[in-house]
């Protein structure tokens, strides 16, 4: 998957394909003059990003100034006015509700579905790629079925499942479902990964009389850690996102997670818009620190199993 | 795989006791659950109570409920016109950025953020920037004729404000996907197309184009799958309404099931959504090849 964005421009945005300039240990690239069209300025993608920039950017733009406005101002003079008065109130008075708590059910639920993903998923992708077992391919079938089964389709199912088992009200009712729906691209991430892995170095390790658990170790493990960040990260933001799940087989505030508390803000705090604003900034905050801090990977992990 | 099984080629091999632990988790809390909807949809369960086998009653009455038609259609026409939107925007904003420079690289690093959102987050944006009062659409609202502002609150608008916010929450990742897959177009069919003297025109059309279409399967694919799952955006932002101006089919089961309690009837439009969901895993794993069991890399 190679959607990093560009780390080292080399064409300034004017387009102009510039003199090739030596650097000190960078090689010079061939066919610099005759680059594919799209790597060169074109006026009509210009003028389309910039619309699109508007688009995506005065929401982001409103939702970062409201949430430092005083909701009086707010209100009196209109959601695009020039903000004075900027204020650090509405995350105060958000960090002194119920949020900090749904903050850490909402980390202790991703936590735990990632582990879990991982701790299952890797040793069944192993098995998949590497055994010569039928029933291991009718597991990897089994599991490709519900690649695309969204989980409204078995939410009442698994609500009759989750209050039989008397879990009903509790994380683990939030992980448990949040994980198992996580399973099917996991495996086909990592099983694709996998595969990439030549047969010898499996044989020789085996050669060696070593088992598959010493392989596991030895081979799987290293060679599938950019997989397994991908997982991590896929499944992570399925869980800090996750809402169906946490809405109907929990009620507690208690128990409540961050995309729940957020709806229930709105109704808590109503017109104040700027608080609300805050708590819908607060809740980007950790990812939005993931994507300056790890972007690549982040991105990787959104387009988990996509790449062909 | 060799469907020539020898028993001394398992050897070394992990067996089925690897796979196990993935199956019987996956099968408790996703395949259990699709085989009893199908039951359940015999039953009259009202989520208190345990379920009581009613027959095909449920069945029928899928033929009489007036919103189920509806649902349908509006489904139908979201997941087509989300299609029609996001693909006309992602292909081109994707080739776009797969370009290089200081400019593309801030307007991507720009146009990526809304993807560290979650729906319910996006829909509370959303839902401030459509308050007749006090938001955005106060201000837009004038400007196109629309002089209360109130396009959330209206049977005609509500419908396109639904579009318009699941297609801002889903533009970046298909965005992402069309920048990837152009930039992995070999640059010497452009350079063989320069030397023919093909324009840039010419060259999007035979080249670019074509080289993409598996993305714009798999994108397609992934459209039309996570319409099936819009959900939270609408609950929040409309709750179905006005009136049932919003009501897809997923939000039609949740009302039906978590606000009626008539989750007997609940799982029947549940195996509607169960049956378009493992149709289209069955297509996913075909058109995108996942079950091939050769290395992708084999033949670079």
């Amino acid at each position: 998957m190679s959607n990093a964005a560009t780390e080292t421009p080399e064409i300034p945005a004017t387009g102009r394909i510039p003199a090739r300039r030596p650097v000190a240990g960078r090689r010079p690239r061939r066919r610099r003059a005759v680059g594919p069209w799209w790597q060169r300025m074109n006026f009509v993608g210009g003028l389309g990003a910039s619309a699109w920039l508007v688009v995506v950017g005065v929401p982001l733009y409103f939702l970062f100034v409201t949430s430092f406005r005083v909701s009086a101002d707010y209100l009196a003079d209109g959601p695009l006015s020039p903000p004075d008065n900027l204020t650090v109130e509405n995350y105060t008075t958000i960090m002194q509700s119920d949020f900090p708590r749904y903050f850490i059910n909402t980390i202790v639920v991703t936590l735990a579905c990632v582990a879990i993903v991982l701790a299952l998923a890797l040793p069944a992708a192993y098995a998949i790629v590497r055994s010569r077992k039928k029933s291991v391919a009718t597991v990897f079938s089994i599991i490709l079925l519900g690649l695309a089964v969204p989980a409204q389709a078995v939410i009442v199912p698994l609500y009759l499942l989750i209050t039989q088992a008397g879990l009903y009200d509790t994380l683990l009712a939030i992980i448990l479902p949040t994980a198992a729906f996580a399973l099917p691209l996991s495996i086909v991430v990592l099983t694709s990964s996998l595969r990439d892995v030549p047969t010898e170095l499996y044989e020789a390790v085996n050669l060696d009389g070593a088992g598959s658990t010493r392989a596991l170790f030895s081979i799987v493990i290293p060679l599938s850690r950019a997989a397994m960040a991908t997982v991590g990260i896929f499944t992570a933001m399925q869980a800090w996102n996750g809402f169906l799940f946490p809405l109907v087989l929990t009620q507690d505030p208690s128990v409540r997670v961050i995309t729940l508390g957020l709806w229930d803000f709105q109704g808590q705090f109503g017109l104040n818009v700027p608080v609300i604003m805050a708590a819908v900034a607060l809740a980007l905050l950790p990812l939005l620190v993931v994507y300056l801090v790890g972007r690549r990977y982040l991105l990787a992990g959104l387009t988990a199993g996509t790449g062909k | 795989m060799s469907s020539r099984t020898q028993s001394s080629s398992q050897a070394g091999r992990p067996g089925f006791v690897w796979a196990a632990p993935a199956i019987v988790f996956f099968g408790l809390f996703a395949l259990l659950p699709m085989v009893a909807v199908v039951y359940l949809s015999f039953t009259s369960y009202t989520g208190i109570a345990d379920p009581v086998w009613i027959g095909a009653e449920n069945w029928r009455h899928l033929a009489s409920d007036p919103f189920v038609g509806n649902s349908l259609r509006l489904s139908a026409s979201l997941t087509a016109l989300s299609w029609l939107v996001q693909t006309a925007i992602t292909l081109p904003l994707g080739i776009y950025l797969a370009g290089k420079g200081r400019t593309r690289s801030l307007l991507a690093a720009v146009f990526f953020l809304p993807l560290l959102m979650s729906g319910a987050a996006i829909a509370l944006l959303w839902s401030t920037l459509f308050d007749p009062n006090f938001g955005l659409a106060s201000i837009v609202g004038p400007l196109v004729g629309v002089d209360d502002g109130n396009f959330i609150g209206s049977p005609t608008f509500a419908f396109y404000c639904v579009l318009l916010v699941i297609s801002w929450q889903f533009i970046p990742f298909h965005t992402l996907l069309y920048q990837g897959a152009t930039r992995a177009i070999p640059i010497s069919l452009y350079e063989a197309a320069t030397i023919d003297g093909a324009g840039r025109f010419k060259q999007f059309t035979s080249i670019t184009v074509p080289q993409l279409r598996d993305t714009i399967i798999t994108s397609g694919v992934l459209m039309i799958a996570g319409s099936l799952t819009y959900f939270e955006i609408i609950l929040i932002l409309t709750g179905g309404g006005p009136g049932t101006a919003t009501r897809i089919l997923p939000l039609h089961m949740y009302i039906t099931g978590f606000k009626s309690f008539d989750m007997g009837y609940a799982s029947v439009l549940a195996v509607l959504l169960l049956t378009i969901g493992t149709s289209l895993s069955l297509f996913i794993t075909k058109v995108t090849g996942y079950r091939k069991m050769a290395s992708q890399k084999e033949g670079l």
